[in-house]
């Protein structure tokens, strides 16, 4: 890493010595926590099984009395509620290992698959590899634009990027077959850098997955409801659609708020372990909120936290955040938090803003930091 | 019953009935095999036996087959092998284990504090070679020592309720004679059966008195003993269960007879020289996890664990298959056979192989 740009009082400067004195911190904190998981973090994890459970059996069962909006609208949003529990506090969580070490059977990375078309094996090969793995960098994570928007300035306009409002709308309505599709790279397909045979078990994978999600949401739970069988088959859509809105939502504002940012893949070259904390620390953002809030969003409100420590188990990110924000503080480097209004509206707010030509929009200055990698001052110019 | 879990399973995709049914009384499951404890005996100081009602999966043991427990201690679940003590069966939902608690053993020392009528453990299908033949042999020599004893008394119980006319000596050893679970049971077998004879040996100084009871020969296992016990061991199918020592003493003597044919072993604990450290060469790369390190030389477990890393391991000793993990690339070497194995993309235990060079383990 070396400098981005500018901000308004000067560019932070960190010393190599600094860096692995803010890493070693870092590690510290990190061990803390791994050594004091146990028999309450299980507890945790399980109320919030339970409570997910209930809310889909809830749901399940107020579709009988769809023919009554109240109970309509009741049950939607308790299947709403449910599919949020599992895809974000509970899926995107334990398929990130962070409940690995309890060593159970229904709880952990290999096996658990969560409630969304998706297939958990393609997700955690583009999200826990490749996003967590290079994270920001622009051309290797491919969470910068999912192959479809324009979310950097670094990603050069081109005239397909006019419709960016519309592919982020879209992506938001149909979120959970965007996640699906990811892995695939649709993108490179159409380039030619991949070939048939790269992407048939993946599309095997799919078809398997989402055929299952499919007939349980919009054929079997619809017709089991008899008669109000399109009332339920509209709930249950309804209720998919809440949870892909809200996903979406949560995790655009995870990285693409103003003030967080990207990296490229010669400054990122060879990272020490320090380097390695300090750009996922500029790359991610949090999200102010109750703790309800938190729950809700899979504790990706945390996303720094959870950037740093992506299998620390997510009940723990809101107790270490004021250390990783004194520690932020204490090094001058940005800790990008914000309410949900302001860092939705800053991404939505981008999404239009390079839909068009760089020259037609005026930048505020970014903060910027300098990471100096060696001694030789002069490497970064000062 | 199978096609209605299915039926239902469609419902509850992506996750297993079991996830559901668990939430409500753990002990309930469609597909999963658990058990309840039902009932608690420390009769034996230093151990405990459990009394288990298993769920409607359970299909039974073979006499001197073992079986892998669950629980879950400090929010990780910890399993561990036991053998069920009570004579074999089909149908029976009940099985017997006496677990003792050993020193620095994690799960006997929280089975034996915690163990509690109503409690809900894992429990994985009875497996091991180590039993019974379903021919009964003519003649049975069973020897024992310490803990070791629980597969040979559930052979000692199956051929008792069988009403077994053949010859049978049980030779157990143990520290004293109230360290010997399931005394009692034993004396009524030796009395209702004049064909069973049943000897303890308790190793001390030859002569010395201890309970009333002197002990005899060397105390220890050999040849002139194995002669006293069961002079006609050369005809008879012979298990064997117990520390390593006692073991030791057992092959070589049935390998100087030419029978190691006849003998059948179950080892408890695994004995296993790790290659010389200063000869271990390459890194061990964990992909699952992003985590690579310098070969120790120690088994895949061992330096799993070393890395920080936290694998599913039940045995600890290439038994009971809970640690296997895909091996992506490079050599192993079994620690138990020195056997190696340089096929990638294949399962393999991790607690008893090391590796030989480079290997890419996905955990």
């Amino acid at each position: 890493m070396t400098i981005l740009t500018e901000g308004k009082d000067g560019p932070v400067i960190l010393s190599p010595d600094q860096v692995e004195e803010l890493g070693a911190a870092l590690d510290a904190l990190r061990a803390r926590v791994v050594d004091d998981l146990g028999e309450r973090d299980r507890d945790y994890i399980y109320n919030i099984i339970k409570t997910q459970r209930g809310f889909e059996i809830a749901g399940r069962g107020l579709m009988y009395l769809g023919f009554l909006p109240p109970f309509w609208l009741a049950g939607v949003a308790a299947l709403g509620v449910s599919k949020i529990l599992d895809n974000m506090e509970i899926g995107h969580n334990v398929m990130h290992g962070q409940y690995d070490w309890m060593r159970e059977r229904g709880i952990n990375s290999r096996e658990f698959d969560w409630d969304t078309v998706c297939p958990a094996d393609q997700w955690k090969h583009s999200h826990n590899y490749m996003h967590h793995t290079y994270t920001n960098i622009v051309d290797m994570d491919r969470d910068i634009g999912y192959g479809i928007l324009r979310i950097d300035e670094a990603q050069k306009w081109n005239p397909y990027y006019l419709g960016n409002p519309l592919y982020a709308f879209l992506l938001m309505t149909f979120f959970e077959w965007g996640v699906m599709l990811h892995d695939l790279e649709a993108d490179n397909i159409i380039k030619g850098k991949r070939k048939w045979s790269d992407i048939k078990p993946l599309l095997k994978g799919q078809g398997k997955k989402a055929g299952k999600q499919v007939l349980k949401d919009y054929v079997m739970f619809p017709a089991l409801t008899g008669p109000l069988f399109l009332s339920t088959l509209a709930g249950n859509a309804a209720a998919n659609l809440v949870r892909n809105v809200w996903t979406y939502s949560i995790i655009f504002c995870g990285h693409f708020p103003s003030g967080v940012q990207t990296f490229s893949k010669e400054e990122t070259e060879v990272e020490t372990r320090g380097e390695w904390y300090v750009r996922q620390m500029l790359g991610s953002a949090n999200i102010n909120g109750s703790r309800l809030f938190h729950i809700m969003s899979g504790n990706l409100s945390h996303q720094i936290e959870h950037h740093l420590f992506p299998d620390i188990p997510a009940n723990r990110y809101p107790e270490i955040a004021p250390e990783v924000k004194a520690l932020a503080e204490k090094y001058g480097l940005p800790y990008n938090t914000g309410r949900f209004s302001k860092q939705i509206g800053s991404v939505w707010a981008k999404i239009f803003q390079l839909s068009v030509p760089d020259r037609f929009v005026k930048r505020a200055p970014k903060p910027g930091v300098i990471v100096m990698r060696n001694r030789k001052a002069t490497e970064v110019g000062v | 019953m199978v096609g209605l879990i299915d039926l239902v399973q469609t419902l509850t995709t992506p996750h297993p009935l079991d996830r559901y049914l668990e939430l409500v009384n753990p002990g309930l499951t469609a597909r999963e095999l658990r058990a309840e404890i039902t009932h608690v005996s420390h009769a034996v100081p230093g151990s405990v036996t459990l009394t288990l009602r298993a769920s409607r999966q359970w299909r039974g043991h073979a006499a001197g087959q073992y079986v892998q427990i669950g629980v879950s201690i400090n929010g990780v679940r910890h399993t561990r092998c036991y053998s069920p003590i009570d004579p074999e069966s089909r149908g029976e939902r009940y099985l017997q284990l006496t677990v003792k608690a050993h020193p620095g053993g994690l799960v006997s020392n929280y089975l034996h504090a915690n163990a509690k009528p109503g409690m809900v453990v894992d429990l994985a299908p009875a497996s091991g070679v180590f039993h019974l033949p379903e021919r009964r042999p003519d003649k049975v020599l069973l020897i024992s020592g310490g803990s070791g004893i629980t597969p040979v008394l559930s052979m000692l119980r199956t051929l008792d309720a069988e009403g077994y006319t053949g010859q049978v000596t049980f030779l157990h050893y143990a520290r004293q004679p109230e360290m010997v679970p399931h005394r009692a049971e034993l004396s009524s077998i030796a009395q209702r059966r004049a064909n069973f004879r049943i000897e303890y040996r308790y190793p001390v100084e030859p002569g010395t008195v201890i309970d009333g009871e002197t002990s005899t020969g060397s105390g220890f296992f050999d040849y002139d003993e194995l002669e006293r016990a069961a002079p006609w061991f050369a005809d008879a199918q012979t298990f064997v269960c117990g520390p390593p020592p006692l073991m030791r003493a057992v092959h070589t003597i049935f390998e100087a007879e030419g029978l190691q044919d006849r003998v059948l072993s179950e080892e408890f604990t695994l004995t296993t020289v790790p290659a010389d450290p200063s000869e271990a060469t390459g890194t061990v790369t964990f992909s699952g996890s992003d985590v690579a390190a310098d070969n120790t030389g120690a088994t895949l477990l061992e330096q799993a664990e070393a890395s920080g890393l936290t694998p599913e391991y039940g045995c600890r000793m290439g038994i009971c298959f809970s640690c296997t993990a895909t091996k992506v690339s490079g050599c192993t070497r079994n620690v138990r056979t020195g056997e190696l194995d340089a096929d990638p993309d294949k399962p393999i235990q991790i607690c008893i192989n090391a590796p030989v060079g480079d290997v890419d383990i996905a955990l």
